[in-house]
């Protein structure tokens, strides 16, 4: 099932493309300045030009290369991306499923806390945690993670709900199985699917929660480049040097929106594996009378 | 969302007619199929209404514009033996009051013999066979219908040894296919070329004069039958079993379940179900209980509660050694390992997300002393066994048929060698021609491993087939309890004997043996005073609505009833009243496939 999951993803062509984009991304992020010949932090006395046969993208208002920037900054704008998701995720989903299996008061205290977080727009939360922690990466994981972790739990709880009252969970616990048992290996990888898609757009989100966090200067604070950093920085110069800003906006922008198709397709692969196990769960048999 | 009324006035005034007057038809109808208070039902919404109530409307409905044709697919397959007696009878006088012919599209072979005039046998999207109904019983043509019709267990005798089980399963509905499709499972066959080669026509064979024409296709209709063979391996006879011992395996003393009805945001209970009230039994090892009721009567709880997935109220559950109801985690996991159960619905109970293989090995991994490759080891082996490939063993469960995965799910509860199997409806959802091996296998490895079960079904066919002895619950209660042969040959609480007349058995010229039960099961939050089945029971008396019988040992048997029915229960002799009226008089004609459609 998992290689037909592979193929269903693979048989979307923009995903592939979108995640190849990722890929490489990641990869020069990890190469700092060594395929531009620029360090990210390197000033020069070319300042503020287009993009040019040296600085392919051009440089800033101290003299240091776009590119190699550009670059440098996916390094972190990736970490806060896959670090609050995750985030998300380990605080979000235990607490839906131990929500969704108990139910009655575990699930009602869990629930009502989880609907205040909700009704506060994510860029609030990060925004208060930043001011009470101060601007650093770790906060902003940690600002943004607690803000995405109620999706988490409402889809697991939905999906511990459902998964709860079929036989194979009542089987398992005939067969002598603790609670702790089924949540972790029958219920949990049941309601895997929609989490995973949810992580990913997530990660989407985070990105975009980072760069306007670094565009108000709440961000990780500089020499260190970021995309939200340098739009901010940008600004300052956007008619002496429109390339400045936009290459940073235009990097960020194809980022989410690689990250949004390779969710959306992820969605669909999986969807219809679950489709092909439920078809025929679905069909009616002769019903106990 | 429509009220009952309006959905069958409706009908009406597509064919012309004013509303007030369609709705003045709606509450007569409605009154003719049985339905109780109908001005005040027809204001009702289909929720409102229980299973049976359902089929009624549907069958008003249908007659609201006295069709000439009246076609009913499969119309009792989700309802309780009782009421489906009871709308076959309805169905019946429908017809005569309409004139219309009737199409009658069903897997039960019972229910042809009781209601048609005509049958006509399909296979893989062919038919195989038609004629009159009696001559199709009697002397079926076709080998599928000679098998269709011994491989089911027999409500109204023992089947000695094994059932004539037709082996593999129907055939790919997309293959490409050549020859005859029943072929490949044919016992006529007898490995000639001609069947794997031409698709056999249809062809009419000599009927008495006067009689509707009757046609098979088989190639070899003609030939003396050859009978299928039984089950490799499979017992040769039922009799000379290992007599169970003595001491009680499980006991079960004054069993109580109550769920509570909560309402409102503070959860007050505002009510009970009484789901199990007061029951005692016991099963000895080696021994196969059958537990019967109509939906509802509590018996899957009953077999939720002796491995406390649903917690007792109060009572007493002792397994070997073991207070059930009172133990700690660690004994309670120890029982859960010498206990296992079987669902009715395989592909619900095996998790979708693990291969078969690892499904049949979880009981052991959950135990956790033995290692993978033994857990692998001894899966293997038990595929053999129960009738499945080991090298399936990676395979995801919706991979396989619906009989295939309930060999799955005997394995799984073989893997510990448990002392008890509860079989909850096991071969409830599985096509007629696969119940007949998996009861086959069930009974096999009963006697190789010296099992006990408890088996929980509303089939009485298979509960007389399977079990030694057999217990019969209504609203929570067990109104009868006793050995196999007294229950089914000499039953003495009406309501058992009502149960036993709804039954229809698969032979015709016969008329069922006292009335069918009338009305429906009250309901569980407010059960009668008294005696539970007082409301429906034609022996009621004053006494029964004030003391509640206590089970007492009558012949044999123990029923819990003031006024148990002594007289000889002969179910070869008609029921006097009922003789003529069996067979649908005007032209009935049935269509019979082997099982669900979509069991596959």
């Amino acid at each position: 099932m998992r290689t037909e999951l592979l193929r269903r993803f693979l048989t979307d062509r923009w995903s592939v493309v979108a995640l190849a984009f990722l890929l490489a991304m990641l990869l020069s992020s990890l190469l700092n300045g060594s395929l531009t010949g620029f360090e990210a932090t390197a000033t020069s006395s070319d300042t503020l030009i287009g993009p040019s046969p040296v600085h392919w993208l051009g440089s800033d208002e101290l003299g240091r290369d776009s590119a190699s920037r550009l670059m440098f900054g996916a390094r972190s704008s990736l970490l806060v991306a896959a670090g609050s998701a995750l985030a998300a995720a380990l605080v979000g989903v235990p607490l839906g499923v131990l929500a969704g299996y108990f139910g009655r008061a575990v699930d009602a205290i869990a629930m009502r806390i989880i609907d205040v977080i909700l009704a506060v727009p994510t860029v609030l939360v990060a925004l208060v945690f930043i001011a009470a922690l101060g601007p650093s990466t770790t906060n902003m994981i940690i600002a943004i993670a607690s803000a995405s972790a109620p999706q988490f739990a409402r889809l697991a709880r939905a999906g511990t709900l459902e998964i709860r009252e079929r036989d194979f969970v009542l089987a398992e616990r005939a067969m002598g199985a603790g609670h702790l048992t089924i949540m972790v290996r029958v219920v949990l990888p049941n309601i895997l699917a929609p989490l995973i898609v949810q992580f990913v757009v997530t990660a989407a989100g985070a990105i975009v929660v980072a760069a306007g966090l670094s565009f108000l200067g709440l961000g990780i604070p500089p020499p260190e480049p970021t995309w939200g950093g340098m739009l901010q920085q940008a600004k300052a110069y956007m008619y002496q040097s429109p390339w400045y800003g936009i290459f940073p906006g235009v990097v960020l922008t194809l980022t989410v929106i690689a990250l949004d198709r390779i969710g959306a397709s992820l969605r669909r692969a999986m969807g219809s594996t679950q489709d092909l196990g439920r078809a025929s769960a679905s069909a009616p048999g002769r019903g106990a009378t | 969302m429509q009220r009952i009324g309006d959905q069958i006035a409706e009908i009406i005034t597509l064919h012309g007619g004013t509303r007030s007057e369609a709705q003045r038809r709606a509450v007569d109808l409605l009154d003719m199929v049985g339905v109780p208070q109908p001005a005040t039902r027809a204001r009702q919404f289909p929720h409102q209404f229980s299973g049976g109530m359902c089929q009624r409307a549907m069958i008003a409905m249908a007659m609201a514009n006295r069709p000439q044709l009246l076609i009913a697919d499969e119309p009792t397959t989700a309802v309780d033996v009782s009421v489906q007696a009871q709308l076959f009878d309805l169905l019946r006088t429908a017809k005569q009051d309409t004139g219309a012919a009737v199409l009658l599209i069903t897997h039960d072979m019972g229910v042809v013999a009781e209601n048609a005039d005509r049958v006509c046998v399909m296979y893989a999207g062919r038919v195989v066979e038609s004629g009159p109904v009696d001559d199709v019983f009697t002397q079926p043509a076709h080998p599928y219908t000679r098998a269709l019709l011994n491989c089911v267990p027999r409500l109204d005798r023992d089947v000695d040894g094994a059932l004539a089980a037709i082996p593999g399963g129907p055939p790919d509905p997309m293959a490409e296919r050549r020859g005859c499709a029943f072929a490949p499972r044919c016992p006529q066959r007898q490995g000639r070329e001609l069947c794997g080669s031409e698709i056999p026509v249809l062809l009419g064979m000599p009927t008495s004069p006067g009689k509707p024409q009757r046609t098979a296709a088989c190639h070899f209709s003609t030939e003396p039958p050859v009978s299928m063979e039984p089950d490799e391996g499979a017992a040769p006879s039922r009799a000379g079993e290992v007599p169970p011992d003595d001491e009680p395996l499980l006991e079960v003393t004054q069993l109580v379940k109550r769920f509570a009805i909560r309402k409102g945001v503070l959860s007050r209970t505002v009510g009970e179900v009484h789901a199990v009230d007061d029951i005692s039994f016991t099963i000895r090892r080696g021994e196969t209980l059958g537990l019967v009721g109509e939906s509802g009567c509590g018996k899957s709880t009953t077999s939720r509660l002796l491995l406390r997935l649903v917690e007792p109220t109060s009572g007493d559950i002792r397994i070997g050694s073991v207070e059930v109801a009172t133990a700690g985690r660690r004994s309670l996991t120890a029982v859960r390992q010498r206990v296992q159960m079987v669902f009715q619905d395989p592909l619900a109970s095996l998790n979708p997300r693990w291969s078969v293989g690892e499904n049949a090995a979880e009981p052991l991994r959950l135990r956790g002393d033995v290692s993978r490759s033994e857990r692998m080891a001894r899966v293997h082996e038990l595929f053999e066994r129960v009738g499945l490939l080991p090298a399936h063993s990676g395979r995801l469960p919706h991979e396989f048929s619906g009989g295939q995965r309930q060999r799955v799910a005997i394995a799984r509860a073989l893997i510990t060698d448990p002392e008890l199997v509860l079989l909850d409806e096991p071969v409830s959802a599985l096509d007629v021609s696969v119940q007949a091996q998996v009861l086959n296998l069930l009974a096999d490895l009963k006697r190789e491993r010296q099992l006990s079960y408890l088996f929980v079904s509303h089939d009485l066919s298979v509960v007389r087939h399977i079990s030694d002895r057999v217990a019969v619950m209504y609203l929570g209660k067990i109104v009868e309890i006793g050995p196999k042969r007294t229950m089914f040959t000499a039953p003495r609480h009406p309501y058992t004997r009502a149960l036993l007349a709804s039954v229809p058995v698969p032979e015709t010229g016969r008329a069922r043996t006292g009335a069918p039960l009338q009305g429906e099961v009250p309901s569980p939050t407010d059960p009668p005073t008294g005696c539970r089945f007082r409301t429906r029971c034609p022996r009621a008396e004053d006494v029964c609505a004030e003391v509640e019988p206590p089970l007492n040992d009558v012949g044999g048997t123990a029923v819990a009833c003031h006024f148990p029915v002594l007289e000889p229960w002969d179910q070869t002799i008609a029921g006097a009243d009922r003789t003529g009226d069996t067979t649908m008089p005007s032209d009935a004609n049935v269509m019979t496939t082997g099982g669900p459609r979509h069991a596959h």
